[in-house]
C-alpha cells in the first residue's frame, strides 16, 4: 500500500485587515507547487482571503492581540486549509445572498464572503471550538486529474 | 497592508453620441475603499449622469467588502435611473461578479472599446 505523504505549511496573521493577503499568497504558492491550474489557484486565493477576513473581523473582533492561524496541508491530490480564530464559531450558516433583495434594499449589501467560500472550493465546513475558542473553517480544494 | 484605492473620472462620449462617466479604479477594492468607490461615484452630478462605466483594469484585488461597495453603488444608480457597466475584470473576478449576481444589474465587457461601442 502506498503511504500518503502530507506536507504542512503554517502562517500566523495579526487580526488586522489586509493581512489576509499574506495567507492568499502562501496558499497560492503551495497550490502552484502542487500543480493546480491558474483558475483554481485564483478560486483558492479568494476563498482563503474571505475565510481570513471572517476570522479577523467576526472571530477575533479585530483584536490585534489575537492572531489568526492558517494551516495548509497537502495530501496527494488535495489541499486542505484550516483558518483558526479565537471566536465562538458560527451558530448557523447565513442564507444564500440574493442580489435582487440587496438591490431593493431588503437585504444588507454585505454578506457575500461565506457564499463565495462555498462556491469556490470543493468542501467548506465551519467547526465550533471547544470551550468557545479555537473555532475554524476547513476548506478543501482538489486537484482534478481530468481537468487540472 | 491593503493597497490604497485610487479613483479618477473621465467624461467621454460613446460612438453613439451618449455621454459616459468612466470611473477608473486602481489598487485594491476592499473595506477601506468606500471614499474611492462610492465617494467618487457620488460626486457625479445625478441630473446629467445617465451612463456610468467602471474601469477595473488596474485593480488587483477585490474582496467581499469591495463587492458590497459596488452593490451599494448599483442600489444608488438604480434609484437614480442610471445604467452601470464595467470592463477590465480578470476572468476570475468576472466569474465572481457573475456568481454573486452583479451581472444582472451591471453589464460586463472585456475592454473599454467593446463597452463604449455598446453604449
Amino acid at each position: 500500500m502506498m503511504e500518503e505523504k502530507t506536507t504542512s505549511v503554517e502562517v500566523r496573521l495579526p487580526s488586522r485587515m489586509g493581512y489576509e493577503k499574506v495567507a492568499m499568497s502562501t496558499a497560492a504558492a503551495v497550490a502552484k507547487l502542487m500543480g493546480f491550474k491558474e483558475e483554481r489557484v485564483e478560486d483558492l486565493k479568494t476563498a482563503v482571503a474571505e475565510a481570513c477576513i471572517n476570522a479577523i473581523e467576526h472571530g477575533n473582533l479585530l483584536n490585534e492581540g489575537l492572531s489568526v492561524g492558517v494551516v495548509l496541508s497537502s495530501v496527494d491530490d488535495a489541499l486542505e486549509v484550516k483558518v483558526i480564530d479565537d471566536g465562538k464559531g458560527l451558530k448557523s450558516l447565513p442564507p444564500k445572498p440574493d442580489i435582487d433583495r440587496k438591490i431593493h434594499g431588503e437585504e444588507d449589501p454585505r454578506g457575500m464572503g461565506m457564499f463565495l467560500i462555498q462556491a469556490l472550493v470543493d468542501e467548506a465546513e465551519w467547526v465550533k471550538g471547544t470551550n468557545g475558542k479555537s473555532s475554524y473553517v476547513r476548506l478543501v480544494i482538489r486537484l482534478d486529474k481530468d481537468t487540472d | 497592508m491593503q493597497t490604497e484605492t485610487k479613483a479618477r473620472v473621465d467624461q467621454l462620449t460613446s460612438p453613439a453620441g451618449h455621454p459616459v462617466s468612466v470611473l477608473r479604479y486602481e489598487g485594491d477594492i476592499a473595506s477601506t475603499s468606500k471614499d474611492a468607490v462610492l465617494g467618487t461615484y457620488q460626486s457625479l452630478p445625478k441630473a446629467t449622469t445617465k451612463l456610468v462605466l467602471l474601469d477595473f483594469s488596474k485593480v488587483d484585488y477585490i474582496n467581499s467588502s469591495g463587492i458590497a461597495l459596488v452593490i451599494q453603488m448599483l442600489i444608488e444608480a438604480s434609484n437614480s435611473g442610471q445604467k452601470v457597466y464595467a470592463f477590465g475584470l480578470s476572468p476570475h473576478f468576472t466569474k465572481v461578479f457573475t456568481m454573486v449576481g452583479i451581472t444582472k444589474y451591471a453589464g460586463l465587457f472585456p475592454g473599454e472599446a467593446e463597452a463604449m461601442a455598446a453604449l
